[in-house]
């Protein structure tokens, strides 16, 4: 297996496309990442970046195209992978404390009625540490601070033990001290050649936090190492509008189910 | 039924005693069924209720009733077990329909769940009363499953009930954790490769189940209340969710002693009303007075806060009067304070008596005065409204009309920690922006008060 690892890539995304209900988010998205760095998927607001998050997770419908990981189906490589999903998403007022919420990241590796073991527990606390939330084992999680929850979620992650991390905007709204502990985190896993994939939404620091960008409008502009993809042409061809005609016409095609009357290729 | 007779009923005290003497042993069946009934519709219900599907519940247990009419019009019986079958059936169709409808369709979930209760349970009312004109033996009764009636229960209804209702309790145990991670985030569950449809349904089958064997008890039309208002009230008293299901489960039990007992007392009455009377009241009782999150803890946390903020507003006009004065007076009657800062002059009154109490002041024939307490106390409120009106103007670039309002807000709750935070980061410490010294910090001033 872990020659399989080396040999393929952590994340291939071949022709995606999605839609809701009628209208496309993204159409023929296609890429491969490298193992070992952090990617940023970056775009304008609407431009589908969580949504091809949650594509590539098979969290939603997607339409036509595939994604391997590590050369895989994910059903395949579940436990290689972790998601963080967006910390609007969920109700803070759940009666829960946060040591429990990070055995969560364990329950993958759980039979159906096992509980969390005392290994389980021990990386559940070094995940907590890493993260600078051990003090905080304890507490309810309605009584953490913005960049805190982000830390737990972080943390829940780590406790997966996963080779890919995937992350719904992890710097949204933290504060300093998360943001940092944030970038150690990355670092050491990078050290440890992992992979880490993040939406992101701050263009002043995509290039000093990551190694390598996506750049996403409804389609793929560009990717590659941030040193190359990084230009003004990418962004201006990123942040200058949608392509309306793109899109209307897509539209057009799901609406008339168009894609479905064609039988070549 | 029969064995009912025995309890000739001479006065109410003699009833409720023949009642806990449990000279019927059938009394002591349906006590212990009910109670059952009452834990688990409470355990269960919890998880509709943090999944924020608090209506299924009322749905489902509509839904169930078109199942036991049809169940008794094919097979002519009353067996408890043909009855729970028809309601599972039709109660699961019910469920499949509000899934379906939202996903398929242009209905929105709410819209689907309304739907689906009201056609069911005219369906079922329909068939009710054409059974009640149909010319069979013991139809009588089964009009009792719109309110609950537990005296009409039997021994072999109360077996299923007991066999049903462990289960639930017993899988809702085993499966704990999984159900709390999807309760919680069902989106994560699903990409650690949970099998969250297989939950979801075992969630759903458990749910159904506990509505259908509640409804000769409580009945078709409140057995929703049976499975949320423990939890509602329950959540009052912790934040810990095994706590809160225990809980819970303690408050449908007491719920379901004093409807059964009611339904014995009076068997006129339908026992499901009596059950979630009394539960309402138990959720009425957990609003206003439990100990952390109740509404009275509330209101007199918001009453003491009050009370601090106009206390420390008055130590800081003292300060104030202090400073300003050029002749090195220290005591300064009501008329001073009150030119300085707007308070009703009863409040001011009673206000300098606590503090004259708490020996942050001394009253003389001159006046009031600071004590050394009150003065270091002073010092510091004054200390941090300053510094706060510093770092708006300085930090937030407001002007210093602006910055006085916030800081006479900000001022009271500041804590040490901050204060040095904020010292760090202006790089004007010594004056605020009105001009006026920001103190220093005294040797015990950063102390307790």
């Amino acid at each position: 297996m872990a020659n399989n690892v080396n040999s393929h890539p952590p994340l291939t995304v071949e022709h995606l496309s999605m839609r809701y209900h009628h209208k496309p988010v993204l159409t023929d998205v296609s890429f491969q990442i490298p193992e070992g760095k952090s990617i940023a998927i970056v775009g304008p607001n609407g431009a589908g970046k969580s949504t091809l998050l949650k594509g590539i997770m098979g969290l939603e419908k997607t339409i036509e195209g595939q994604v391997k990981f590590f050369g895989e189906s994910l059903d395949k490589k579940r436990l290689s992978t972790a998601y963080v999903p967006q910390r609007e998403e969920i109700d803070w007022d759940f009666p829960i404390n946060v040591m429990d919420v990070v055995l969560m990241g364990r329950h993958g590796h759980l039979k159906l009625w096992q509980r969390p073991s005392e290994i389980d527990r021990q990386i559940a606390e070094q995940a907590l540490k890493d993260l600078k939330m051990w003090n905080f084992r304890d507490r309810q999680i309605s009584q953490l601070s913005g960049g805190q929850q982000q830390r737990v979620f972080l943390a829940r992650a780590l406790a997966q033990q996963a080779n890919l991390y995937l992350m719904d905007e992890p710097f949204a709204g933290v504060d300093v001290a998360t943001e940092k502990a944030i970038i150690e985190l990355f670092n050491k896993l990078k050290d440890q050649g992992k992979t880490i994939v993040c939406v992101h939404h701050d263009l002043n620091t995509v290039g000093e936090y990551f190694d390598w960008i996506v750049f996403i409008n409804a389609r793929l502009v560009a990717a590659g190492p941030a040193e190359e993809v990084l230009t003004k042409e990418n962004l201006n061809k990123t942040y200058g509008g949608r392509l309306s005609l793109l899109n209307d016409l897509t539209e057009e095609m799901y609406r008339t189910q168009l894609n479905k009357a064609h039988d070549t290729e | 039924m029969e064995a009912f007779t025995l309890l000739e009923p001479t006065s109410t005290w003699d009833t409720l005693l023949a009642f806990w003497r449990f000279e019927d042993m059938n009394v002591l069946w349906v006590l212990i069924g009910s109670i059952l009934l009452g834990m688990s519709a409470s355990v269960i219900g919890a998880f509709a209720f943090l999944r924020k599907r608090s209506l299924i519940g009322d749905a489902l247990a509509h839904a169930a009733l078109p199942g036991v009419m049809m169940a008794f019009l094919l097979f002519q019986t009353r067996d408890p077990l043909i009855m729970f079958l028809g309601a599972v059936t039709s109660s699961f169709i019910g469920f499949f329909l509000i899934d379906w409808l939202p996903k398929n369709t242009k209905i929105k979930p709410d819209a689907a769940l309304a739907i689906t209760l009201s056609f069911f349970f005219a369906l079922g009312l329909m068939l009710l009363s054409f059974i009640q004109g149909m010319d069979v033996s013991n139809k009588s009764g089964l009009d009792k499953i719109l309110f609950g009636q537990a005296a009409a229960m039997t021994q072999a209804d109360i077996k299923l009930l007991a066999y049903v209702t462990i289960t639930i309790l017993i899988t809702v145990a085993l499966f704990f954790q999984k159900l709390r991670l999807i309760a919680f985030n069902r989106t994560y569950a699903k990409t650690i490769g949970m099998a969250v449809n297989f939950y979801e349904l075992v969630l759903a089958l458990l749910i159904v189940m506990s509505v259908v064997v509640g409804l000769q008890l409580v009945g078709v039309v409140l057995m929703a209340a049976v499975l949320l208002t423990p939890i509602a009230a329950a959540r009052f008293w912790s934040n810990e969710l095994n706590h809160i299901l225990i809980l819970s489960a303690l408050l449908g039990a007491v719920s379901a002693i004093i409807s059964t007992q009611v339904s014995y007392l009076a068997p006129a009455m339908p026992t499901g009303p009596w059950m979630v009377v009394s539960l309402s009241l138990l959720f009425i009782l957990s609003l206003f007075f439990a100990p952390q999150k109740g509404l009275l803890k509330r209101h007199l946390e918001h009453k003491q806060l009050r009370q601090k903020v106009a206390e420390e507003n008055i130590l800081r006009t003292l300060y104030k009067l202090v400073e300003r004065n050029q002749q090195d007076q220290q005591d300064f009657n009501q008329s001073d304070i009150q030119a300085l800062r707007s308070v009703p002059t009863e409040s001011l009154q009673k206000t300098l008596k606590t503090l004259c109490k708490k020996q942050l002041i001394e009253s003389s024939a001159r006046g009031f005065r600071l004590t050394k307490n009150g003065l270091e106390l002073a010092t510091q409120l004054t200390r941090r409204h300053r510094l706060w009106e510093n770092y708006l103007n300085e930090q937030a670039e407001l002007t210093p009309e602006q910055v006085h309002k916030q800081a006479e807000r900000i001022e009271h709750i500041l804590t040490d920690s901050q204060e040095q935070q904020l010292q760090a980061e202006l790089t004007n410490a010594d004056s605020d922006p009105h001009g006026n010294p920001i103190p220093r910090q005294t040797a015990t001033s950063g102390g307790k008060r």
